[in-house]
């Protein structure tokens, strides 16, 4: 497939290997990179980028999987909203087996619920425009790559004056995520490898304080095999010589200022909220998104009443840790035993992109791994 | 959640709510193209663009000379290699 084939080759990921291989001997210590996204850490573990890299490269895997960050309140409310009568829960099918305090979006489907699965938010309108006896609920999440999709939906939802459409808004921003990590004294980076879609609509100017702030190098990055390993040795390079830079791999796809066409939507149908709970980041100040007055009528939240209330995690489950890149998934005390892809105990092992669900999946641990998970000690969960 | 895959407009099926067909490897679907139109590129005129798909929508146009770069120093980097 053309765009995919040409950034899979064997023989070009040999090369970038050897000169990543190269660049480490030049750098006396050990280097920790961030890849933010978890569409990145999917196909990290799906190419086994991890295991060719050299012994002094670690990869950290960021909390840029925005199903591993819901908190289960904002969770609890979906399913609340699911339960009023007349209502069709519309939904990426990402979130359905995302474990609530008590149950999950399949398991309130099962029960009775009508929650339905759709490719698109403009799915969920034409939904909304087939029942229209019954109000449709748009379950919205997703960073700025998504965010302009749901956007162009409630514009379009205006134009077309549907009333029984609405949206239970829970997008997140990438730049104050990045902020909180970068603020926190307990992780260590070298650099980070910046999340391809969403520069795509943002730009890579939002990243210049990563540089001139924190200076830490980014490279923004496309998602085949050779643009994480070009990216990957286009931060050592940055590291060898000493350069803290906001660099583009994907410029392909990735211009300067983003997609001002998206953007313009995203600002005319979303404000910015003055906090959102992230799992395992808590409160961060204006990192989430809701929507305008001047869209309200499309707003779940004033149009459902809704719980709200905030849920801790389940006290086995380490996702925070992890998500902070605190903790490597198989370091969990629950990992691979109580806690697998059939029986998600945490986020992170639900969603595909969740690096506990990536360990899980691809298997690849080395022997040190494989020896520190065999000797984990067994741990009894209990509701 | 932001997998994204490219895919070539084939054809412009209405102008007005910005719809279009993608192929992506052979297949077909409806796409929305409201993030890559404004006055300067109308729908018309997005026939033939390569685009990346994500969630029902073309989220942006894929710079075929950017790519063509990229591979170039890719292949540069192979040709030292071997």
């Amino acid at each position: 497939m053309k765009y995919v084939d040409e950034f899979r080759e064997p023989e070009k990921a040999e090369a970038l290997r050897r000169e990543i291989e190269k660049l480490s001997q030049q750098i006396n210590k050990h280097i920790k990179i961030m890849e933010v996204c978890g569409g990145h850490t999917h196909s990290i573990f799906k190419y086994g980028i991890e295991e060719i890299l050299p012994a002094n490269v670690e990869l950290i895997h960021g909390p840029g999987c925005p199903v591993c960050v819901m908190p289960k309140g904002r969770l609890d409310d979906a399913i609340a909203i699911s339960q009023n009568p007349n209502v069709i829960l519309a939904t990426f099918g990402d979130t359905m087996r995302v474990p609530g305090s008590k149950t999950s979006l399949l398991q309130a489907k099962a029960t009775g619920a009508d929650i339905r699965m759709v490719y698109s938010p403009l799915d969920s309108l034409q939904i909304a425009k087939n029942n229209p006896d019954k109000e449709v609920v748009f379950f919205a999440l997703g960073f700025e790559t998504t965010a302009p999709s749901t956007a162009f939906t409630i514009l379009q939802a205006a134009a077309e004056n549907i009333t029984n459409f609405s949206m239970f808004c829970n997008h997140v921003l990438v730049i104050p995520a990045l902020q909180a990590l970068l603020n926190n004294p307990n992780l260590q980076l070298d650099g980070f490898v910046g999340p391809g879609h969403v520069s795509m609509v943002i730009g890579t100017d939002p990243y210049e304080f990563i540089a001139q702030k924190y200076h830490k190098p980014i490279v923004v990055s496309g998602f085949e095999p050779l643009d994480i390993l070009q990216s990957i040795w286009m931060l050592l390079q940055q590291i060898v010589e000493n350069r803290c830079e906001v660099e583009n791999q994907y410029n392909r796809l990735v211009q300067k200022s983003g997609n001002q066409i998206a953007l313009e939507a995203m600002n005319k149908v979303f404000a910015v909220r003055d906090t959102f709970a992230w799992r395992g980041l808590d409160e961060i100040p204006y990192s989430g998104l809701k929507i305008r007055d001047e869209y309200a009528q499309f707003d779940a939240e004033l149009k459902f009443i809704i719980p709200n209330r905030k849920v801790a995690d389940h006290k086995a489950c380490q996702c925070g840790e992890i998500l902070k890149g605190v903790l490597k998934p198989w370091q969990c005390k629950v990992f691979g035993t109580a806690c697998t892809p059939e029986t998600p105990i945490g986020t992170c092992m639900v969603s595909s992109e969740g690096a506990c669900a990536a360990y899980y999946k691809y298997g690849r641990f080395s022997k040190t791994l494989q020896k520190q998970t065999t000797e984990k000690p067994k741990v009894t969960i209990s509701s | 959640m932001c997998l994204g895959i490219p895919g070539q407009i084939v054809e412009i099926t209405d102008i007005n709510n910005k719809l279009a067909i993608v192929d992506v490897g052979g297949v077909k679907r409806q796409v929305n193209i409201a993030c890559i139109v404004d006055e300067q590129h109308p729908p018309e005129a997005c026939l033939g663009d390569w685009v990346l798909v994500h969630v029902g929508f073309a989220m942006n146009r894929i710079n075929e000379q950017e790519a063509a770069e990229t591979l170039k120093l890719l292949e540069e980097i192979a040709s030292v290699m071997s």
